[in-house]
C-alpha cells in the first residue's frame, strides 16, 4: 500500500462531504459505497527513526465523512462488541451532525477513556466486527472506523483533533499529539492541552477513604468513579509515574504520553491523591491499609507484570530482554533519548522479537526507533492469527520489520562471552483446528535453520504479579496467580476488590477500564450501606 | 513524601553514607533488603541500594553507596538538607536469620554496607560471629569500628597489606573451613568475583554459603527480569526472589557478563560526570581568583 499525504485524504474527504450537502436523504447503498477514510499517518520512512505519534487522528471532514457510512441500524450490532456498550449510532449520529461535544458527552456516558481506547481497542474484534457495513462488504476491516471517530471526538475535546493547517506542507509533519517546542524526538508532553478538560463533579465529603493499588486503566476508573461519590481516593503506584502500562510499555509513538498524564490530571482536579514509589505488599501490607492506616475499602488493580520466558536455551545470555524490560527502559525511562536519559538502552543491530501479540509489535517498532538495522517478529502461528491489533501489525510492516511466520525459536546461540550471536528456528506448517478454531502449527522436523542476530525480545506474554498475593494470604488466587472476584469485583477478603490484568490475564485497556466500573460500582454501593448505620469520625470532621 | 538527607559522611575516597527520611520504609524493612532510588524522576536511572540501618522510630534508613557511576555520583553531590527524588523499598525477601552456631560473615568492598545490618541480626540471634572484612586497601575499609564491636572476632584483609592481614577474604575463610570448629553458615557479599571465590572456597566444605546478588535492575518489583540469574539451573528474579541466594547454585560468571550489559554506556556516563564536576570546579576556583583579585 502506498502512502497517502495527509493533504490528498483530506481533500478526498472534503470532495466527498460536498457532494453529500444539501441532500435530504442518504440510501444505505449510498453509505455503503462511500470509501472508508484512511487515517492519515506519518510516513513509514521517516516515523521508523522518531518517537511521534505514528498516526495523525482524522481530519475533520474525514470524520464527518467517516459517520456517514454509518447506516443507523436499530438493532445496533455493534453496541453488542463493545465491552462497556457505548451507544455506537448515537455517538456516530452527532458525529456526523458536526455536534461533536454531543457525541463526545455520549462516549464518556459509557467510557472514561475514550482518547486512550479510540487509539489501542481492537476495534476489528469488537464493534466493528460486528458492523453491519462490514458485513455487507464481507470485510471486517472495512466496517465503519467506530474507533477513529471516537478518536476524533476524544481528540476534539482535547483540543488535540487533525493537522493544523500551517503543518499541512511540511514534509513528515508532527501529529497534533506532539509538542511544537520540542526537539525531534521528545520527552512526553505535560497536560497543558489547549483543549478543556472537564473536570467532572465530586459530591461533598463522606468522610470515607478508598485505596487504589496500582495506577493502570482499571483504577484509574475505579478512582473516577468512586472520588464522584464524595469518597476520599488514594492511589498507591509502585513506579514513580502513574499510568500502568500504558505509561511503561505501550510507546508515545502509538499511545502519546500526554494522552493519559491528561487523564491522570483530571483525577488530581477531582481532589484524588496519588501516591508513587508506594509498593502495596512491601511498603505497606494490605491488611494495614484497611486496618492502621483507616482504608474502608481496597481496590486492586495491580496488572500483569510478570513476563514469561519460553524456557529455551540460551535465554539469560547478554542480548537477550524480555519486552517489558525494553519498553520500560525506553518509555519509562526514556532511554531512546540518549542526550537526556540516564538509564542506558542496548543497541541493538539484528533484533529477533518473539511473539505476535501488540506487546510484540511495540517492541519490535521502538528496537527500529533506537537505530536496529534489522527487526524480524519470529511468530509460531500464521499472520491471521497474531493477536496484535491490525493497524499495528500494518504499520510494523511499513516500517520494515520483517515477519517470519509459522516458525518458533528452539534455542538462542551465544558466542565465548555469552553473547548472542544468533536464534535456531524450526518451521511449522498449520495442521487441524484445535478447541479455539485457531489451526495448531505443527513443526516440521529437521527444519532448523539459525539466523545471525545481536539481540532477541522476548515477547510472549504476561502472568500476573504475585506480589500482592504473596504477601496477603487472605486473598484467593488461581492457579495462574489471577486474584479470583465474584461477578462485582469482589475478592475474598473483606472490603477487597480486584479488577483488569490482575483478575484476567493479560487482556485489554477497555476490558480493565469496564472492570474497574464494575467494583467501583460495588465499591460505592458497599460505603453508601455502611453509611446507613454508621458515621465515623473522620464523616464530622468533613475530610476533604 | 520527602526524602530529606538528614546526615551525609564521607566513609573513604569513594564512599558515602546518608541517613533518609523515609518513615514508611524504616518501619517496614528487615535486614538483607534494599530500596531502589531516583537522583531525578524525569530522566534519571533506578538504582538498588541496600537499607545498612535504619530506625522506626525516628523514621529514618541509612544507606552506605559507592560512587561509581552516573547515578552514585549524582547521589554523593547531594547535600544534607536536600531531598533524594524518589525512594521504593522495603524491596526483596529479608535474610533468614536463625540462630546457626558459628556464623562467618565475609565482606568485600561496598559489600560490608549491606552485611552490616545482616551481621546485626546474626549475632542478636544469638549466634557466635566472626567477620571478615576485605578491602583493596586501608582507605577502602569501611564500618571497621561497627564490625569490631559486633564480632567476636574481627579479621581485616587488604589486597595490598596496607592494612590488617596481606590477602584475599577466601583466605580467612578456607582457613575458618579448615579449623576443628567449621562455620555453620557463611553470608558473604561483595563484588561477584569475590561472591563467587568464597562460594568456590566453601564448597568442598559443605558450609552452607548465602551470598546476595547486585544484579541490574530496572522497577525492583519482578516485571522486567533483567534481574534474572541462572541458579540451580532455574531462573531466579533477584528483586523478588532474592536478593539472597545459595551461594553453591548460583552461575556467576553469566552473572557477571550480564552485568557488563551496558558497560560502554555507563563509561560515558562516568565519564560525563566527572567532566561535569570539574567544570564546576573548574568555574567555581575562577569565580574564587575574580573574587581575590
Ligand atoms: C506493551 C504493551 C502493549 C499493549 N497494547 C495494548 C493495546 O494496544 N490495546 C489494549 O487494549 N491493550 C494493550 N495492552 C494491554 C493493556 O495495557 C492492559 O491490559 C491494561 O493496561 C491493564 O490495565 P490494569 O489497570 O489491569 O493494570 P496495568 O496497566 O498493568 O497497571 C498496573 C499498575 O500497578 C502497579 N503495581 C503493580 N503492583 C503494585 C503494587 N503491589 N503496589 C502498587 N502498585 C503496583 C504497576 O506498577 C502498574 O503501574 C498492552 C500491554 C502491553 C504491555
Ligand atoms: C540488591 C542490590 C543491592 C545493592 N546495594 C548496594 C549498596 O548498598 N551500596 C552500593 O554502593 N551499591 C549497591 N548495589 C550496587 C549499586 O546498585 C550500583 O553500584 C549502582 O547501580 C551503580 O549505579 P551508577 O549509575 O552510579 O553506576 P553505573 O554507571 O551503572 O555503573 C558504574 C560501574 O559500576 C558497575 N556496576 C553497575 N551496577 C553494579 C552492580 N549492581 N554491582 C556492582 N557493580 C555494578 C558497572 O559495571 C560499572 O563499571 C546494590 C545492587 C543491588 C542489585
Ligand atoms: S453496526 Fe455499523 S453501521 Fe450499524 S450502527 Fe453500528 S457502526 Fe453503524
Ligand atoms: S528488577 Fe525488574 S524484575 Fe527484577
Amino acid at each position: 500500500m502506498s502512502h497517502r499525504t495527509p493533504s490528498e485524504l483530506r481533500e478526498e474527504a472534503k470532495r466527498i462531504l460536498e457532494e453529500f450537502t444539501g441532500m435530504e436523504k442518504i440510501r444505505a447503498k449510498d453509505r455503503i459505497a462511500i470509501p472508508q477514510q484512511e487515517m492519515p499517518s506519518q510516513d513509514p520512512h521517516a516515523r521508523n527513526a522518531n518517537m511521534y505519534e505514528v498516526t495523525y487522528g482524522y481530519f475533520e471532514e474525514q470524520a464527518r465523512v467517516e459517520a456517514e457510512r454509518c447506516l443507523q441500524c436499530r438493532n445496533a450490532p455493534c453496541v453488542e462488541g463493545c465491552p462497556v456498550r457505548i451507544d455506537i449510532p448515537r455517538f456516530i449520529k452527532h458525529a456526523a451532525e458536526g455536534d461533536y461535544a454531543a457525541s463526545l458527552a455520549v462516549v464518556k456516558e459509557a467510557s472514561l477513556l475514550p482518547a486512550i481506547c479510540g487509539r489501542v481497542c481492537p476495534q476489528e474484534n469488537q464493534c466493528q466486527e460486528y458492523c453491519t457495513v462490514g458485513k455487507s462488504l464481507k470485510d471486517t476491516f472495512r466496517s465503519v472506523s467506530i474507533g477513529r471517530i471516537e478518536r476524533f471526538v476524544a481528540d476534539w475535546g482535547a483540543g488535540l483533533h487533525g493537522l493544523p493547517d500551517d503543518r499541512l506542507d511540511e514534509p513528515n509533519p508532527l501529529p497534533p499529539s506532539a509538542r511544537v517546542d520540542t526537539p525531534v524526538i521528545t520527552a512526553s508532553g505535560g497536560p497543558d492541552s489547549s483543549g478543556v478538560r472537564d473536570v467532572p463533579d465530586v459530591k461533598p465529603p463522606t468522610g470515607k477513604k478508598v485505596a487504589v493499588i496500582g495506577s493502570g486503566p482499571a483504577s484509574i476508573t475505579v478512582a473516577a468513579d468512586v472520588r464522584r461519590e464524595g469518597h476520599d481516593v488514594t492511589i498507591f503506584e509502585a513506579f514513580h509515574k502513574p499510568g500502568g502500562v500504558m505509561i511503561y510499555g505501550i510507546p508515545e509513538f502509538r499511545l502519546p504520553k500526554r494522552i493519559v498524564e491528561e487523564e491522570i490530571h483530571t483525577l488530581e482536579e477531582m481532589g484524588v491523591e496519588i501516591r508513587t514509589n508506594f509498593l502495596v505488599g512491601q511498603t505497606r501490607k494490605l491488611k494495614d491499609l484497611l486496618e492502621k492506616d483507616g482504608y474502608d475499602a481496597a481496590f486492586i488493580g495491580t496488572g500483569a507484570g510478570l513476563p514469561r520466558f519460553m524456557s529455551i536455551e540460551g535465554e539469560n545470555l547478554v542480548g537477550v530482554f524480555s519486552a517489558n524490560e525494553f519498553l520500560t527502559r525506553s518509555n519509562l525511562m526514556k532511554a531512546y533519548d540518549r542526550d537526556r536519559a540516564q538509564t542506558p538502552i542496548y543497541h541493538p543491530r539484528r533484533v529477533a522479537v518473539l511473539g505476535g501479540g501488540n506487546v510484540a509489535m511495540d517492541a519490535a517498532r521502538t528496537a527500529l526507533r533506537i537505530g536496529a538495522e534489522k527487526v524480524y517478529v519470529i511468530y509460531r502461528r500464521s499472520r491471521v492469527e497474531m493477536p496484535a491489533r491490525a493497524e499495528e501489525v500494518d504499520h510494523a510492516e511499513e516500517e520494515g520489520v520483517e515477519f517470519l511466520l509459522l516458525r518458533n525459536p528452539t534455542r538462542i546461540l551465544g558466542d565465548e562471552n555469552e553473547q548472542v550471536v544468533g536464534i535456531e528456528v524450526l518451521d511449522y506448517e498449520l495442521g487441524e483446528p484445535d478447541e479455539s478454531g485457531r489451526r495448531r502449527p505443527v513443526p516440521i522436523a529437521g527444519s532448523e535453520s539459525v539466523i545471525d542476530l545481536d539481540t532477541v525480545i522476548v515477547s510472549i506474554g504476561n502472568d500476573s504479579n504475585p506480589l500482592i498475593t504473596r504477601t496477603t494470604p487472605e486473598l484467593e488466587a488461581n492457579r495462574w496467580g489471577n486474584i479470583t472476584t465474584d461477578d462485582n469485583g469482589r475478592t475474598s477478603m473483606d472490603r477487597v476488590y480486584a479488577g483488569g490484568d490482575i483478575v484476567l490475564g493479560a487482556a485489554t485497556v477497555i476490558l480493565a477500564m469496564g472492570e474497574g466500573r464494575k467494583a467501583a460500582a460495588s465499591i460505592n454501593r458497599m460505603l453508601a450501606e455502611d453509611g446507613n448505620h454508621v458515621t465515623g469520625p473522620a464523616a464530622e470532621q468533613g475530610v476533604t | 513524601m520527602e526524602h530529606t538527607i538528614l546526615e551525609k559522611r564521607q566513609l573513604s575516597e569513594q564512599v558515602y553514607m546518608m541517613r533518609i527520611r523515609a518513615p514508611l520504609i524504616a518501619e517496614a524493612r528487615e535486614p538483607g533488603q534494599f530500596i531502589i532510588l531516583q537522583v531525578d524522576t524525569d530522566f534519571g536511572e533506578r538504582i538498588p541500594l541496600t537499607i545498612a540501618d535504619a530506625d522506626a522510630q525516628s523514621g529514618w534508613i541509612c544507606i552506605i553507596f559507592q560512587a561509581v557511576g552516573g547515578t552514585t555520583m549524582k547521589l554523593a553531590a547531594l547535600r544534607e538538607g536536600e531531598t533524594v527524588a524518589a525512594v521504593l523499598g522495603p524491596l526483596g525477601h529479608p535474610t533468614h536469620i536463625e540462630r546457626v552456631g558459628h556464623a562467618v560473615c565475609v565482606g568485600g568492598g561496598i559489600g560490608v554496607a549491606p552485611l552490616y545490618p545482616i551481621a546485626q541480626a546474626l549475632k542478636a540471634a544469638g549466634n557466635r560471629l566472626t567477620v571478615i572484612v576485605g578491602a583493596r586497601s586501608k582507605e577502602l575499609v569501611i564500618l571497621e569500628d561497627e564490625m569490631k564491636e559486633l564480632a567476636d572476632e574481627l579479621i581485616v584483609v587488604t589486597d595490598d597489606g596496607s592494612y590488617g592481614r596481606k590477602a584475599l577474604v577466601t583466605e580467612p575463610l578456607r582457613e575458618l573451613c579448615e579449623a576443628d570448629a567449621m562455620p555453620d553458615l557463611v553470608v558473604a557479599i561483595g563484588p561477584p568475583v569475590m561472591m563467587k571465590f568464597a562460594a568456590e572456597t566453601t564448597r568442598p566444605f559443605g558450609v552452607r554459603t548465602m551470598v546476595s546478588l547486585n544484579t541490574i535492575m530496572v522497577d525492583g518489583t519482578g516485571m522486567c527480569g533483567g534481574c534474572r540469574v541462572n541458579v540451580g539451573g532455574e531462573t531466579k528474579f533477584v528483586c523478588v526472589d532474592g536478593p539472597e541466594f545459595d551461594g553453591h547454585q548460583v552461575d556467576f560468571d553469566n552473572m557477571m557478563r550480564r552485568l557488563a550489559s551496558y558497560r560502554a554506556q555507563e563509561e560515558h556516563a562516568r565519564h560525563e560526570c566527572l567532566a561535569e564536576a570539574r567544570a564546576a570546579e573548574l568555574e567555581r576556583e575562577t569565580h574564587e581568583s575574580q573574587n581575590t583579585v
